[in-house]
């Protein structure tokens, strides 16, 4: 596999692969007559780990949504890990078991326990059987560090465990990429390490991430792309160091003044 | 010859509760069951499946009940069928139950928040799958209430068989009633043994609703 290299960041530059994962094409999208995405351009390579900031507004959840189609495009093509999304359901499935995705709320299913939210998807979607989804999951569930969790119902869990549930409920289904939508936005501050120390722990194991997020010192630490979203459109998109050292353009000036100086 | 109300007429009514019993039990049975693709139809993201299953609601729900037996049971001797009443009964009580329950449960699968749709297609599972596993498990919780009290309202409503000849409870008290000429008695019994029947149901399903009321989590 051929290996390029990404832009400098403030260490040693991180080798990227030139596999591409996830590419969006002139991707546009409207709500009625509002446009929330505008002419997106994106490519993801393979171990990849993009934070995606912006407003409130900008479409930032709605560019991710997109790429598991929990929102439809309307012009230009997005293909994930080599196929592309169309009107063909089977394309559709394709995609959606290659992608997990963590969203701001969990969204555990609370009539479940831990360990049956991480077995469902692997037993009804793959055709795992119970014994090997069981031991997928508890692989997982240790790997978010709370194996002993299985067998309570996720609102018997602090929101900090129940992301981490979540996390380990994507992984279960062995994804090729990984997208957050503002993992850590719902929870109390003293929780907020715990989830980021767990996406930090995926990212050095080599998963391709997109993070919507508004953490900038994880943007910071782990990414290697930046993107800056306004009004639907990429305004910036560039590697941390110069994203926040030397951000080129007026709007996203504004935004880091904005977001930095709380 | 006029009778008097004795034990035997009591036990006649008392025996009638079965067939009041039964049909409000395959009213129920199958109206659940139409009724679930009623409420499923009524929450599609296909548009024409959504309007029918709307159709269908709006159709039982604004006309009477005896309308929709009468429409059965004389329309199928129209079209030839041999409908005796209790068929008739039986399929009339059918369609309006589906029509009630597909209303009541649509409520309810759309009482399971957005999010919960939203992850179980994240997670790749289509809608087979995704209704059976994760929403319907979690509006089954908010339907129970509801669809107890809708079966005291069944209860009652198979009364209305007694007018195409059913042989349930009312009808069995009009019988009675037409022998011994004691009207306020023989009804008065008659409402009694629906009281009996239904306020048990009542009750649960106001505790239920109490129960599944309270922060589940
Ligand atoms: N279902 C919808 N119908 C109409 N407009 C919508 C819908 N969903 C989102 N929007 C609008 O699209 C725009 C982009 O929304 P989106 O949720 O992608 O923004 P965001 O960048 O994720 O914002 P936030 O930081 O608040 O989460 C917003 O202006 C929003 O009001
Ligand atoms: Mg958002």
């Amino acid at each position: 596999m051929a290996l390029a290299f990404d832009h400098a960041g403030d260490g040693a530059p991180r080798p990227i692969s030139s596999e591409v994962v996830i590419r969006m094409d002139g991707v546009q999208k409207w709500y009625d007559s509002f446009q929330v995405l505008k002419n997106i351009n994106l490519e993801v390579h393979k171990g990849e780990r993009i934070v995606i900031c912006g407003p409130s507004g900008s479409g930032k959840s709605t560019l991710i949504r997109c790429i598991n189609q929990l929102e439809k495009h309307q012009q230009g093509t997005i293909t994930v890990n080599g196929i592309t999304l169309d009107s063909h359901h089977r394309h559709l499935d394709q995609v959606r078991r290659e992608v997990g995705m963590v969203f701001q709320q969990f969204n555990l299913f609370p009539h479940l326990t831990v360990l049956q939210n991480c077995m469902l998807a692997p037993m009804k979607v793959r055709g795992t059987s119970k014994a090997e989804a069981e031991a997928i999951a508890m692989k997982y569930l240790e790997r978010v560090r709370i194996p002993d969790q299985a067998h309570k119902h996720p609102g018997q869990l602090s929101g900090g465990q129940q992301q981490r549930v979540a996390i380990a409920r994507s992984l279960c289904m062995n994804p090729k990429v990984m997208l957050f939508d503002e993992p850590t936005s719902a929870l109390d501050p003293e929780m907020v390490k715990e989830v980021l120390d767990t996406m930090i722990g995926l990212a050095e194991d080599g998963m391709t991430m997109l993070c919507v997020t508004h953490e900038m010192g994880f943007a910071k630490s782990v990414a290697d792309r930046v993107i800056f979203m306004d009004r639907g459109e990429i305004v910036e998109e560039a590697s941390p160091a110069e994203f926040f050292t030397n951000p080129k353009s007026e709007r996203t000036r504004n935004f880091l003044g904005q977001i930095l100086s709380h | 010859m006029i009778r008097s109300f004795g034990y035997n007429e009591f036990l006649f009514l008392l025996s009638a509760v079965q067939w009041t019993l039964a049909l409000s039990a395959i009213a129920f049975i199958g109206g659940a069951t139409v009724g679930l693709f009623v409420a499923l139809g009524r929450t599609s993201t296909i548009k024409p499946v959504r309007l029918l299953a709307t159709g269908y609601i709006q159709l039982f729900q604004g006309t009477p009940l005896l309308m929709q037996l009468f429409l059965v049971f004389f329309g199928a001797t129209v079209m030839g069928i041999d409908m005796n009443p209790w068929a008739a009964a039986a399929l009339g009580l059918t369609l309006n139950a589906s029509a009630f329950l597909g209303e009541i449960w649509r409520g309810c699968i759309q009482a399971v928040p957005r999010g919960q749709w939203e992850a179980a297609s994240a997670l790749g599972l289509r809608y087979p799958g995704l209704m059976r596993y994760v929403i319907l498990p979690q509006a089954v919780k908010v339907a129970v209430p509801p669809t107890v009290g809708f079966l005291v309202q069944l209860i009652k409503s198979t009364s209305l068989a007694a007018i195409i000849g059913f042989t349930e409870l009312t009808r069995a008290g009009q019988i009675v009633n037409n022998a011994t000429f004691q009207p306020f008695l023989v009804f008065g019994i008659v409402a009694a043994i629906y009281f009996v029947l239904c306020w048990p149901l009542s009750l649960l399903s106001a505790r239920l609703e109490q129960r599944y009321a309270a922060p589940a989590r």
